[in-house]
Order: structure tokens, then sequence, then C-alpha cells
């Protein structure tokens, strides 16, 4: 019941061809010179932009990766925290539903200045901005989570005495978590371009502000090809963080995913 | 939806839900007098489920409840469970606990921890309940299995954790929802030697539901067969013979004659 499973090659041909298959093509139409290279580098000239300046992506990616990983835990908190309160009490469901809907619709321009107002140029606004961004998934996906022991199970419970925080403890919330896990899997795939949003809405000081903040300089200054190594590092980030968090889930929630009779 | 976990009724006779202490009048663990049941549909249809039912059951005494499907069946096991109130009638029974037709063990808790689920939500330490679970495990052929969750046990070993949690809960009264009724025929006749053993070494009262008359007389001390919806008394079979009792045993094949009769002249 090892939640981890073997890299087999078997495993890992398919992504690898995909990915091979869409840079072939990539850097057949770049070369094809119907485009210039400021709209669009070709695979080539990304990959020596990220290898040239390796050192400054790598140096704007730590505070980037620190606004991601930061957000969507404290992300995870808060949807984790609402669901179970909107699941606790129907009254705060109809009282906090509708506004953490309307809250995905707000751009992020029209708070930001507030955000900088109250704290800065630091990591705090831009925090608030993942978190805006990426609670919403998660508060979904627990509330169904919760919401799945049936009935049935809930009497059983109950003739065994159970008061409603031991429903709770012994039932609904071991339900949640793998919901949760899920919501946050979501999170993290908006959670990275959240992070860009934060970092072009709000000012930073500092000479490394991030990669968001990179990219939107490299594009005005016609870096191109360095703005695509750049988002091709939030896009290894993205990947990287979607597995991280399926790794957890399998390990803290192994009853989700019962072992397959074949896993080759 | 939040479901209420607290009983509904306050029931004379359970008010100390813990308490082993019979309080029912004379030797009566449960008594019903004309309890009826309606429930709404969604169109706002009053849908009568069971229309004056009165039975007493002895303390120690099996009863089996045979009907035809949708007979109420299922909600006279809630309304002695507590789970449900009667519309009219009184009901007293002392604390009654009821195993579902379905196991539902949690899929995140291991054999052991499902069956002693009772005991945690009594406040045993964790330690002590899985002892005391385990030491049933040993009777029931579940030896080896303790660790085991769920989902990699077979549906009669699933029923067997179910029903050991149903035990140790500790209450005088034991409402079965058709226990074996998932089960196949081998299993199932397995399960029910296995059941008359176990109330034989910790006698509780208990109240069978199911839908096969043959494992009724061959389980129960008295069967009750109720009519179609809204489920009524519609007669009562007194199974006075000896256990074990065999299925092919003239007195068993004429008892069970008896009560598909009163099922099918019920029905008719």
């Amino acid at each position: 019941m090892s939640g981890v499973r073997r890299m087999s090659p078997s495993r890992l041909l398919p992504p690898l061809l995909l990915a091979l298959a869409l840079l072939g093509a990539w850097e057949l139409y770049a070369d094809l010179g119907t485009t210039s290279s400021f709209v669009l580098p070709a695979p080539h000239a990304v990959a020596s932009a990220l290898w040239e300046n390796a050192g400054f992506i790598v140096a704007n990616l730590g505070p980037t990766a620190e606004e991601v990983g930061l957000g969507i835990l404290l992300a995870l908190a808060l949807g984790f925290a609402l669901a179970v309160a909107v699941h606790l009490s129907s009254p705060l469901r109809r009282a906090v539903y509708p506004l953490a809907v309307g809250s995905q619709a707000i751009p992020v321009a029209v708070i930001a200045p507030l955000l900088v107002f109250w704290w800065g140029f630091g990591v705090l606004p831009k925090l608030v901005v993942i978190v805006l961004i990426c609670f919403f998934p998660v508060l979904v996906t627990t509330v169904d989570g919760l919401r799945a022991i049936e009935g049935e199970q809930l009497k059983l419970l109950r003739t065994l005495d159970a008061s409603r925080w031991q429903a709770f403890r012994f039932a609904e919330l071991p339900a949640a978590l793998p919901a949760a896990l899920s919501g946050a899997r979501i999170a993290l795939a908006v959670g990275v371009i959240g992070a860009y949003i934060a970092e072009s809405q709000t000012a930073t000081s500092g000479v490394h502000a991030g990669l968001g903040h990179e990219i939107n300089a490299d594009l005005t200054a016609l870096q191109t090809p360095r703005a695509y190594a750049a988002a091709f590092v939030l896009f290894a980030l993205a990947i990287a963080c979607f597995y991280a968090l399926s790794l957890a889930e399998r390990v803290l929630a192994p009853w989700a995913h019962p072992t397959r009779g074949d896993t080759t | 939806m939040a479901t209420e976990l607290q009983p509904r009724i306050k029931r004379p006779l359970g008010g100390a839900q813990q308490s082993r202490e019979p309080t029912a009048v004379a030797d009566h663990a449960i008594e019903l007098g004309a309890v009826e049941r309606t429930f709404m549909d969604r169109r706002g249809v009053r849908v009568p489920a069971l229309a004056g039912i009165s039975l007493k059951v002895a303390r120690g005494e099996l009863l089996a409840v045979v009907g035809p499907s949708g007979c109420g069946k299922t909600t006279l096991l809630e309304l002695i469970c507590g789970l449900q109130a009667p519309d009219a009638g009184v009901l007293e029974s002392e604390p009654a606990v009821l195993m579902p037709q379905r196991d539902l063990l949690l899929p995140w808790l291991d054999a052991l921890d499902n069956a002693s689920l009772a005991l945690r939500i009594g406040h045993v330490p964790r330690a002590q309940a899985r002892e005391r679970a385990a030491s049933l495990f040993a009777e029931l052929g579940l030896k080896g299995f303790e660790r085991a969750h769920p989902s990699e046990l077979s549906g009669g070993m699933r029923q067997r954790v179910a029903f050991v949690r149903t035990l140790l809960s500790g209450k005088p009264v034991l409402c079965l929802d058709e226990p074996f009724g998932a089960l196949d025929a081998i299993t199932r006749a397995e399960m029910q030697d296995w059941l008359v053993r176990a109330l034989a070494s910790t006698p509780r009262t208990v109240v069978l539901v199911t839908h096969d008359v043959e494992e009724a007389v061959l389980l129960a001390d008295r069967v009750l067969v109720l009519s179609p919806r809204p489920g009524r008394v519609a007669g009562e079979i007194d199974v006075a013979l000896p256990r074990p009792r065999g299925r092919t045993e003239a007195a068993i094949v004429a008892l069970r004659e008896r009560a598909l009769g009163l099922l099918t002249g019920a029905a008719a």
C-alpha cells in the first residue's frame, strides 16, 4: 500500500513524446519566419536565454515560489475553515456562499491599490491576492466532500450515541480530506497565475521581485526569449507543485486511492 | 443539510441512554401501542408507512419481522432506535442500536477501529477499545484481519465487523436490518449459525428485519408478519423449537410454509 509508484519508462514515455512533438511543432513554426522573434521566440532561443540567465531567473523564482507555496497553504486553511463553517451552519452557508462566488469576479486591479496601502510593498499583499484566487476551489470541493457522508452513515453514528462533533471527527472530516486536497490541486494550477497577477498588480521594492515582475519587465524591454524562459519556469513550478500535492494526497488519504491490482 | 444527531424524541424508557439498567415495565424491552408513522412524498402527498402497530418484545427475545418490500420494516427499526418519532401511539424501548442493511464501515479506519467505534465515541482510549474489539475478533473468525481496511475484506467479513461494532455499543436492544441480505447463500448460512452462537454467549433483545421467511423461522423465537404498505401486523408465529435448528426439519418447514401463507394472505 505504498503511495509512491515507481517511475517506469513506459509511464514516462507518453508525456515525453507529447512534449517533444509540441516543441518540434513550435520550433518549425518559429523557424518559418512568419512571426518575429519578439512575438514568438523559437524553443532553442528560449533554452539559451534560460541557460544564460539561469542565476537571474532562479533569484526571481525565490520570491514567486514563496508566494505560491505560502499562498496555497493559506488558501487551503481558509478554504477548509470556511467549508467547515458553512457545512455546520446553514445560515452561514446562505450568507457566505454568494459572497465567495462573487469574490472570484473581482478584478485584482480594483483592490490592488488598497492592498498596497494597507500592507506596503512586501509579500503580504501578494499573498492576499493568491489566497483570494485560490481559496474558492478548496471551499467548493471541501463542502462537497463534507456532504458526501450519507444520511444513513449519520443515522448509524447517532445510534452509537455520537455527538455532532464526534460525527464530524470520525466521519465527515476524514471524508473531506481528499476532497480538500483535490481542491488544492485545482487551486495550485490557478495559484501560479495568481502569483503573476499579484506581482503585476502590486509594486515591489527590491532587486529580485519575482518571475511575474520580471516577465512584465522583459516584455516591455522586448527581451521576449527571457520572458519565455521565465514563463517556462512558472510552467515547471506548477507541474512540480501539482505532483507534490498528489503525492501528499496518497500519503494522507490512502483510502481514496485503493491499490489496484495492476500498476504497470 | 444539517443532520440532527440528537434523538428527536424523548423516550420515556431511554431517558438514561447509556444505562443498561432496565426500566421497562414488566419484562418487556420494547413496547409499541398503536404506533403510526406517515411520510410526505415529494408532491406533499401523505404516504402512511405504519398503521397502528402494537407489539411487545420480551427482554432477551429474538423477534423476526418479515413483510413485503416497502411495508415499513426499516421505519419500525428506526422508531425503536429513536431515529424517528411516531406520529401517533406510544413507543417505549430500552436503548437500542441499529445495524443497517449496508455495513457502512468507514474506509479510513481499519477493522479494529471500525469495530470499536462505539467505544471510542464513549471516550474509551483507543488502545483499550481496540483490545476489547480484538477479543471478539477471534470468536468471529476475523483473526488476522485486525488491521485490514474495509476495501480488503470480503462482504461476509465486513458484515461481521459491523456486527462487532453493534455489539460493542453495549446497548441491550439490537435492531438488525436485513443483516445478511446482501450475502451469498453459503456465507449467509455461516453468519446465521454464528449469530445464534454469539447471542447464546451474550444474550440481547434482538429485532431482526428480513425478507427471508426461512431465515426468520430458523433464528427467531417469534416471527411477526407485516402486511404491505401501510404496515400492519398480519400475523404472528411462535417458534418454540430448540436451537440449533436445521432448515430441513419438518417443524421448520411447516412453520416456514405458515409464515409464507400469512405473507401471501396479507398481500392478497
